[in-house]
């Protein structure tokens, strides 16, 4: 008798719809808050990995299959090994670099028909806390070789950094947005239950009930709709992210990220299932203690 | 039996919902400790609405109504649960909660002071066994005949034994019978010191037992002393205009 819920609300419209929002916003959360993880996780990979190389790109001099002179080749390799911050200078591969522009020139440029002046390319990892000085760099390899190119991926990153930027954003504000429409939901559903039943709590005020009291009740019926809007939304979630990860690997495009969590970032999207019902209790006990106020 | 202290009070009470007229004019009435009261009146004289303002459900448009000695209109709003608690309310609907059981409906004041669950169970088991309900514990309002919620109604309103009891035609439902029985639960009540005040049309119980009578007749309140009066026969509606 101590635990039962007095007021009849798992008959009103609200127990019907509500669980049924909830999880699809929770669906909307799942999703976006996965978006959010997953290219935080990789933003911090690819910093990682492009901070601290620069490529350098010996020009060809447009001679027929011939892939920058040696000459010039050794001496931008000479200059780079002596130079104290650099940690190392290697060539990458004619093979490799040919099966980078793939993607850009297609499959022809393997079998020699187009007669394209290939760069010779030179990764150069920096020492870990050393600062390079990439302009002279570069002003000291063109006083020797015209057209050599230095970079240093910052023009790249920043783009990338700022696109992510952007979708980590657009993905915040769609959980900032889930939120507000949850809280906007439960306060819509709560004020209608209270009309409902205004004649029961009515009574349990003459009675002698305290507002808590009454507020305890909703939020007690709150609280299992979310976490039942909650597990669905989860369990949706979760079917939609593998799907998506099987189209993905399915397409093969290298352009794709891997959808892959951590467990920490599992936890993370986990943790929405119990958000869900304690955003819905609490705008449930404010809604009704608000309401309540405003009666004798 | 009247020890005196002042249970309810009211000074120049009126009543009006919304903008309509007064239904309730300058009602001034003071109830003693362990008084007992009928509260009587034509169909549509504001019995109910008397009692409303007893209970706290609404606020008089003007005038003062202090309930065991404090000011309803400067006590402040979380202090009239403990103020209603110690009221009990018979209505005259029943006003019974339909899923629950009637063992359940009892219990409601119990559950809402925050009695332990073993105690709500032998206090209102015992209860229900008095009314002549102990077969019908477990069954829902529903499908209880209408003298049965009557005394469901009543065994939920004495069941914390409070110091004031308002019942709205609390025999309105029941035979001869049971009507006396559960006078004579109100009578015991009263004797260990609960004020009583019972609305209702019955004549009989008026004239048979020997109790002020509030009589309340266009829109003003009389106050009879026993022996003033007696109720032969009156207008079934009251004539307000």
């Amino acid at each position: 008798m101590q635990g039962k819920i007095i007021l009849p609300l798992t008959g009103d419209v609200a127990s019907r719809y509500v669980p049924w929002f909830i999880a699809f916003m929770v669906w909307l959360a799942v999703l976006a808050l996965a978006a959010v993880l997953i290219l935080s996780s990789h933003t911090e990979q690819w910093r990682n990995d492009l901070t601290g190389n620069i490529t350098i790109q010996v020009p060809a001099h447009g001679e027929e299959k011939n892939p920058g002179t040696e000459e010039d080749f050794r001496y931008v390799l000479s200059l780079l090994r002596d130079i104290p911050e650099i940690a190392s200078a290697e060539e990458i591969p004619r093979d490799q670099v040919i099966k980078l522009l793939i993607p850009w020139l297609g499959r022809e440029i393997t079998s020699g028909q187009l007669l394209l002046p290939i760069p010779r390319i030179i990764s150069v990892k920096i020492k870990s806390k050393a600062k390079l000085d990439v302009e002279r760099l570069w002003e000291m390899l063109n006083k020797k070789i015209n057209g050599v190119q230095v970079d240093d991926h910052q023009v790249w990153l920043a783009k990338l950094f700022a696109l992510t930027d952007l979708i980590e954003g657009i993905s915040s504000l769609i959980l900032l947005l889930v939120s507000i429409a949850c809280v906007a939901t439960v306060i819509f559903a709560t004020r209608t239950s209270l009309n409902i039943h205004s004649h029961l709590i009515d009574l349990l005020h003459i009675i002698g009930a305290r507002d808590e009291f009454v507020a305890h009740q909703f939020c007690r019926y709150a609280m299992f709709l979310g976490f039942k809007g909650g597990l669905l939304g989860i369990g949706m979630g979760i079917a939609t992210f593998f799907v998506v990860d099987l189209l993905a690997s399915g397409a093969n495009s290298s352009f794709l990220v891997p959808l892959t969590l951590s467990l920490s970032q599992w936890v993370c999207i986990m943790a929405i299932a119990l958000v869900a019902p304690a955003i819905s209790a609490i705008t449930s006990w404010a809604t009704v203690l608000k309401v309540l106020s405003r009666v004798m | 039996m009247f020890s005196g202290a002042e249970v309810i009070k009211f000074q120049n009470v009126g009543l009006r919902y919304g903008l309509g007229p007064e239904i309730l004019q300058d009602i001034s009435l003071q109830l003693e400790e362990g008084s007992f009261h009928f509260l009587t009146g034509a169909s549509g004289a504001g019995k109910s609405s008397l009692l409303r303002l007893m209970y706290l459900a609404h606020q008089p448009s003007r005038g003062l109504i202090s309930l065991f000695g404090q000011d309803i209109a400067t006590t402040p709003r979380s202090e009239l649960p403990p103020l209603r608690r110690k009221v009990g309310v018979v209505f005259q609907d029943f006003r019974l909660i339909d899923h629950l059981t009637a063992l359940e409906n009892v219990a409601l004041p119990l559950q809402i002071s925050g009695t332990n669950e073993n105690e709500i169970k032998s206090n209102v088991s015992e209860l229900l066994d008095w009314v002549g309900l102990s077969d019908q514990m477990n069954n829902r309002p529903p499908i209880l005949s209408g003298g049965q919620k009557q005394r469901v109604a009543i065994a939920r309103a004495v069941i914390t034994r409070p110091k004031l009891l308002l019942a709205d035609e609390p025999t309105g439902n029941v035979d001869d019978r049971i009507a006396m029985r559960l006078m004579h639960l109100f009578e015991e009540l009263n004797k260990i010191g609960t004020t009583i005040v019972l609305a209702t049309h019955n004549k009989t119980l008026v004239n048979d037992f020997i109790y002020p009578r509030l009589h309340l007749q266009k829109r003003s309140l009389q106050i009879y002393k026993p022996g003033e009066y007696n109720w032969k026969g009156e207008l079934d509606y009251e004539e307000l205009s």
